[in-house]
């Protein structure tokens, strides 16, 4: 068992001239709350994006729990322990609640049933769907979506979008969660129940959770640890009252 | 134990079709005891079947999956020149028809899904309009490839072995519905789910985990097994199979029975290909000689009207008169412009998988829901 749940070693990304994120060293602790901030455009989301593997770094690797995953595949990443969410939200619009969770339980290795055990309807079939169904209820009813289970995703109210969003990761059953701006468009009092149940995920699955995050009043209020980038670069880094008041990141945020 | 607790939640609802066909079966297997069915009503019967399996088998791949594929008779093809020819093997030292029959369309099947898994490794990198392109490049290609291979008759076409007994209707229907029984319970489970969660958004899927590579050609495979079985069938009921048969038209026909139908229905698959299939044998007794070309504007007039009457807003205006449920849609809503714009070609996949969600006491709720808006 490695010490840190992710660590990224010189992590870049060059698009063309362009350096999006250069020398980026993250260093996760286990069962931490890890926030990642900066200006729009600063990298965080490509941040997101490589260690999901939609892209490929072009310097320095990463690991998670001690095991290289560069250059694997999305879903083969997704398989070893990193789920995310997305900044505009990627729900399967035309599915009903229920079957967006069961989407994320696909891979899990209790509910296995191969294509043909399911075109010929045997036993295993059943159980494992059966199984499947009430494994994505227990996770629903974490998220106080139980009531909406059969409602199409696309008619939920945004903030419990975001939430079955979440849900739908945890699923996966993940050792690490990337949210991406869990916290954009909600309203203050959604904000403070997406803090509980960011935290609340956290103790109970014993979940690591690297958050992208613009506000900051969500920032300081749950995460340990916090990078700042600006222009692809680290600017910051450590406890987050200390960096939130770092004059360098109030500079870079603000201006001068 | 769970088995027996599905079993209570059995919805004839969801399985309409296939028992419908069954009733078609045991109907048309009645009049043909009692004399009723003429020689070109069985042979009918008979062509409506392998249309279906095709326009099943393309949904699976246009509707569910989401990839235009226009090679759907290339497939075809294949499987009617190998099991055709294999038709004529076996039944020189089997003697029942029907065992002849079920080899030939497994072995038909298999060789058609390896030419989907040849042809799928490489054409599903492609995406969208490139997809088609590669596809409709395929069927024309083993159509030219048959055309001139000395050893399936060349341009003369494969001489098959026409099925020796009558009834072959009855087992191209059963054909049929053990077709959609697999088509249905496929779709209809995790693996369903995951295939219309690739078309709904790949990206997302593809964070979740799902393998996309390995469902996008599974479909393929599958689609392309039916579209052989279909061929083997073609067959043993033409009688001689010939490449001029499967050109990119009869692609397009397939295609155009699967739009018709709905993308992602496979009870309007059913329908359209009926009708199709019926109109199309219609017209060619009807209209000979100079007449012939006709049944293709005959054909292009009601897709257009298809489409008109699903999307214009002046029909769905005169739609809302007509019936008393039109009440429920909203006036505004009617007079949008923009409505064009909006032309919804993916049906909500949820009242496809409604099944696998069998003893959920308030699924009535979606269906509320939906009315809302």
């Amino acid at each position: 068992m490695a010490e840190y749940m992710l660590e990224t070693k010189n992590l870049g990304i060059s698009f063309g001239g362009l350096k999006a994120v250069q020398e980026l060293n993250l260093k996760i602790k286990k069962k931490e709350l890890y926030g990642l901030v900066g200006p729009n455009g600063a990298g965080k989301t490509t941040v997101f994006n490589i260690i999901t593997g939609v892209y490929k770094p072009t310097t320095g690797t990463f690991l998670l729990d001690g095991e290289e995953l560069k250059g694997k595949k999305e879903e083969v990443i997704n398989h070893k322990g990193i789920a995310r969410t997305f900044q505009n939200i990627r729900l399967f619009n035309n599915m009903s609640v229920i079957r967006n969770v069961m989407v994320g339980l696909h891979n899990q290795p209790e509910f296995r049933c191969d294509p043909f055990t399911s075109m010929f309807r045997l036993p295993k079939h059943f159980s494992s769907e059966k199984e499947m169904r009430e494994k994505a209820k227990e996770i629903l009813r974490i998220f106080n979506l139980e009531e909406e289970r059969n409602n199409l995703a696309c008619n939920l109210p945004y903030g419990k979008q975001r939430k079955l969003e979440i849900a739908r990761a945890l699923a996966t059953n993940p050792k690490l969660l990337l949210l991406d701006e869990p916290a954009a468009g909600m309203n203050p009092s959604e904000t403070q129940e997406l803090m509980d149940t960011i935290r609340f995920v956290r103790d109970e699955f014993d979940m690591t959770i690297l958050l992208i995050e613009h506000d900051m009043k969500l920032v300081s209020g749950i995460c340990e640890e916090v990078t700042v980038l600006n222009f692809g670069q680290e600017l910051a880094q450590g406890k987050t009252s200390d960096v939130l008041n770092n004059p360098e990141v109030i500079k870079a945020y603000l201006g001068d | 134990m769970a088995k027996s607790k599905i079993k209570s939640n059995f919805k004839i609802k969801n399985h309409l079709n296939y028992i419908l066909i069954g009733v078609v079966l045991v109907i048309t297997f009645i009049m043909n005891s009692i004399g009723e069915l003429g020689r070109l009503d069985r042979s009918t019967l008979v062509r409506i079947s392998f249309s279906i399996i095709l326009a099943v088998s393309l949904n699976l791949v246009v509707g569910f999956l989401g990839e235009l594929s226009l090679g759907h008779a290339g497939f075809m093809c294949v499987g009617a020149y190998l099991g055709g020819y294999f038709v004529n093997v076996f039944s020189g030292f089997i003697d029942s028809p029907l065992l002849v029959y079920v080899i030939s369309i497994m072995i038909g099947g298999l060789i058609s899904a390896f030419f989907g898994l040849v042809i799928g490794i490489p054409a599903l990198r492609l995406k969208g309009d490139y997809l088609a392109i590669a596809t409709l490049a395929f069927g024309e290609i083993v159509r030219n490839i048959f055309k001139n291979i000395k050893f399936f008759g060349a341009s003369q076409g494969l001489e098959t072995k026409i099925y020796p007994e009558k009834e072959f209707f009855i087992i191209t229907l059963i054909t049929v519905i053990v077709v959609l029984i697999l088509c249905q319970n496929l779709i209809r489970s995790k693996h369903g789910r995951a295939v219309t969660a690739i078309r709904d958004n790949e990206i997302a899927a593809k964070s979740m985990g799902i393998n996309v590579t390995f469902y996008k050609l599974f479909i393929f495979i599958i689609a392309a097994f039916f579209a052989g079985v279909a061929g083997v069938i073609y067959a043993q009921c033409i009688g001689q199979v010939k490449q001029e048969s499967f050109s990119y038209n009869y692609s397009i026909e397939i295609l155009v029975m699967v739009v018709l139908g709905g993308m992602g229905s496979i009870n309007g698959s059913i329908i359209a290909a009926t009708i199709i299939t019926y109109l199309n044998i219609l017209l060619q007794n009807e209209l000979s000689g100079p007449l012939a070309s006709v049944k293709l504007v005959v054909y292009a007039i009601i897709l257009i009207f298809a489409i008109l009457f699903n999307n214009a807003p002046a029909f769905n205006n005169l739609k809302n008169k007509l019936s008393l449920k039109g009440n429920r849609k909203k006036s505004k809503e009617k007079d949008d412009e923009a409505e064009w714009n909006r032309i919804d070609t993916k049906i909500k996949m949820d009242e496809m998988l409604s099944y696998d969600l069998p003893n959920d006491d308030d699924v009535n709720s979606y269906s509320n829901s939906k009315e809302d808006n």
